[in-house]
């Protein structure tokens, strides 16, 4: 059995990250690798995956349903269990931390997993770097955005330019310890107090 | 409400304890420990992890993630017997709560059902002999089998629909097909037609009724009155090195239950649990499962008597006979054997000791006997206690029959329908 004869399944209803480990897997050598990114998962793309390795993430909701699915199912016609080799406790906690669980089927010498398995959780680990460094840029627009609001208050209140309403916020972030976008949120709802609008 | 320090046992130590959870009303006592400060009053940082699946709660805590979590009542009974990965022994030193389940229908088997002769009671035996019919019609009509879906095939709801069904004469081997569903999608899988019933507890029983596209047939409650539900497991290993953190944690949940059982605290355990933390669903769809006002399709809410209860009728302490009852069905349908060293695996797993260890020094009553014969109690009955009065619920079977703890081999044999089941397609 070479690389490109294992069939791996990714269950993950989180597309682009079952397309981040797809592309990791293939670009490791293994071509055979198919993605169920159903919110119902059935039977029959199991059946048709054929898999020889599942990688499921684990906070799918769905997890419970297919390990039924592994157990019971009679068109499922090699028996699919959970990965737990026990030498290998520190390769299964890694997969844990990084979100994925791992499933072989009855045979799949555990030598030939590892490989796969590292790949996956490094892919894993990737993905949630991006999603971080995704969600601090969107945070870093948002407060951008507060900063710019409260910046205009200070601006027509006071008539003061541009660079002095930044150095006021600034200055007042300073002195009270608090984050320059904290101030000019409490700018902004002092602002929307006093002229009545929304809170 | 009482506010004891921590210190008044003798323990100074402050804990940090890891629990893992599984959004669902059950999981109310723990988050409320957390929320109103009783985990905090006895020293402990209670740190809880949402999880959205049984099987991710289970691998956690078997890799040391989660020092306890919720968990389905039979799980800590099957790791015990190695029935599941990973291994690791799990205990239940606590139970967190009784009753709170229902078995929901499709509106098409409920109108069959209905032709025969089912009614807006509730009452298992009635509703069980309608679907009866209703499986046999399709039978002989060459239809398929229904397929009614449960939450994992280590819960008490697996076991409760297995019973009610048998016991109205419904193989649930063969004469239905079942299957694993995560109940925030029962609702959608009812009206998608890829279910026709289903076991869980609520709010999702009622999200299928509100919605229009299902009728709750009976509760578990009225299948076995005063049932267990979901119970606090706890690593084995940390709770023998940890028996400080352990006592605590069952003092903070003994207060929260109190808590949780005092009807005026209603609204605020609503508005605890259903933001977005937590349960994320509306208050609305919440408040049916803990006052026990349900309606049952488009009638009128009507209160089921002894629903669910948090506290009161000793509905925290771990009865050894819950725990052997859910034995004695994972032998009945095939998941394990009975052996003397099943028995006394199972049996072990369950820590009533701990639970006392914990809460006499409160004074709080309660009962002398760990384990009792179920089905015995007819109605609400006083028990013998060392200290104080405690009253125990009705704890009968719909069908009349009786589970004594000691004669579990005779009970097994005792069932009509039993054994492992035939593989499904």
């Amino acid at each position: 059995m070479t690389k490109a004869d294992i069939r791996i399944l990714v269950i993950d209803d989180n597309r682009i990250r079952a397309s981040i480990i797809e592309e990791g897997l293939r670009e490791a050598g293994y071509s055979r690798v198919s993605v169920i990114a159903e919110p119902r998962p059935m039977v029959r793309d199991i059946v048709e995956a054929d898999p020889d390795v599942v990688f499921i993430d684990l906070e799918n909701p769905n997890r419970d349903v297919l390990e039924h699915m592994f157990n019971v199912s009679r068109a499922i016609s090699r028996p699919i269990a959970m990965f737990v080799d026990r030498s290998d406790r520190d390769m299964i906690e890694a997969a844990v931390d990084a979100g994925v669980s791992a499933y072989i089927v009855d045979g799949l010498k555990k030598e030939r997993l590892k490989p796969i398995l590292e790949t996956a959780i490094s892919r894993f680990n990737a993905f949630s770097r991006m999603r971080e460094e995704l969600d601090r840029t969107r945070r870093a627009l948002e407060e951008r955005k507060v900063i710019d609001r409260a910046k205009g208050i200070l601006m027509r209140q006071r008539g003061i330019p541009e660079d002095e309403a930044h150095a006021l916020l600034r200055r007042t972030a300073m002195n009270e310890n608090r984050r320059i976008a904290d101030i000019a949120q409490s700018v902004i709802t002092a602002a929307d107090l006093l002229s009545g609008g929304k809170p | 409400m009482t506010t004891e320090p921590a210190t008044t046992t003798g323990t100074t130590g402050d804990f940090t304890i890891r629990a893992g959870f599984i959004p669902l009303l059950d999981a109310a006592i723990m988050i409320v420990a957390k929320e109103m400060g009783f985990a905090r009053e006895e020293g402990i940082d209670l740190v809880l992890i949402r999880e959205s699946s049984w099987a991710s709660i289970r691998d956690r805590v078997a890799l040391g993630h989660f020092d306890v979590a919720h968990m389905l009542a039979p799980m800590p009974i099957a790791a015990s017997l190695g029935l599941t990965p990973f291994g690791g022994k799990i205990i239940t030193p606590m139970c967190l709560g009784l009753g709170g389940n229902a078995i929901t229908v499709s509106n098409a088997v409920w109108l069959g059902m209905s032709e025969h002769g089912a009614d807006s009671s509730g009452d298992p035996k009635t509703a069980g002999e309608a679907l009866r019919a209703v499986v046999a019609e399709r039978k002989a009509r060459g239809l398929p089998r229904l397929t009614f879906a449960v939450v994992h095939p280590f819960s008490s709801h697996n076991y409760y629909l297995r019973y009610w069904l048998a016991a109205c004469g419904i193989d649930p081997r063969t004469d239905v097909a079942l299957t694993i569903v995560p109940p925030p999608y029962m609702t959608d899988a009812l009206a998608g037609g890829h279910i026709d019933g289903y076991c869980v507890g609520e709010p999702w029983n009622s999200a299928s009724v509100v919605a229009g596209v299902g009728h709750i047939a009976t509760t578990t409650s009225a299948i076995w009155k005063s049932s267990p539900e979901k119970v606090l497991g706890a690593r084995a290993d940390w709770a023998e090195r940890n028996p400080d953190a352990l006592a605590a944690l069952i003092r903070a949940m003994h207060r929260a239950s109190l808590w949780c059982d005092s009807g005026k605290n209603a609204p605020e355990i609503v508005e605890l649990l259903s933001s977005s933390r937590y349960l994320d669903v509306a208050p609305s769809t919440m408040m049916t499962g803990l006052t026990g006002r349900l309606a049952l399709g488009e009638d009128q809410p009507q209160t089921l008597p002894d629903f669910r209860y948090f506290a009161r009728r000793a509905a925290t302490f771990p009865w050894i006979s819950h725990g052997l009852w859910f034995f004695s069905q994972m032998v009945r349908w095939g998941q394990t054997e009975l052996t003397p060293a099943t028995l006394e695996t199972a049996r072990l797993s369950i820590r009533p000791d701990l639970y006392r260890k914990a809460l006499g020094p409160l004074g709080v009553a309660l009962p002398n006997a760990s384990s009792k014969v179920e089905g015995s109690l007819a109605m609400e009955t006083p028990v013998a206690t060392a200290d104080g009065r405690l009253f125990l619920g009705p704890d009968g079977f719909f069908d009349g029959k009786v589970f004594d703890p000691d004669l579990i081999e005779d009970y097994v044999a005792g069932f009509a329908i039993a054994g492992g089941a035939p593989e499904e397609d």
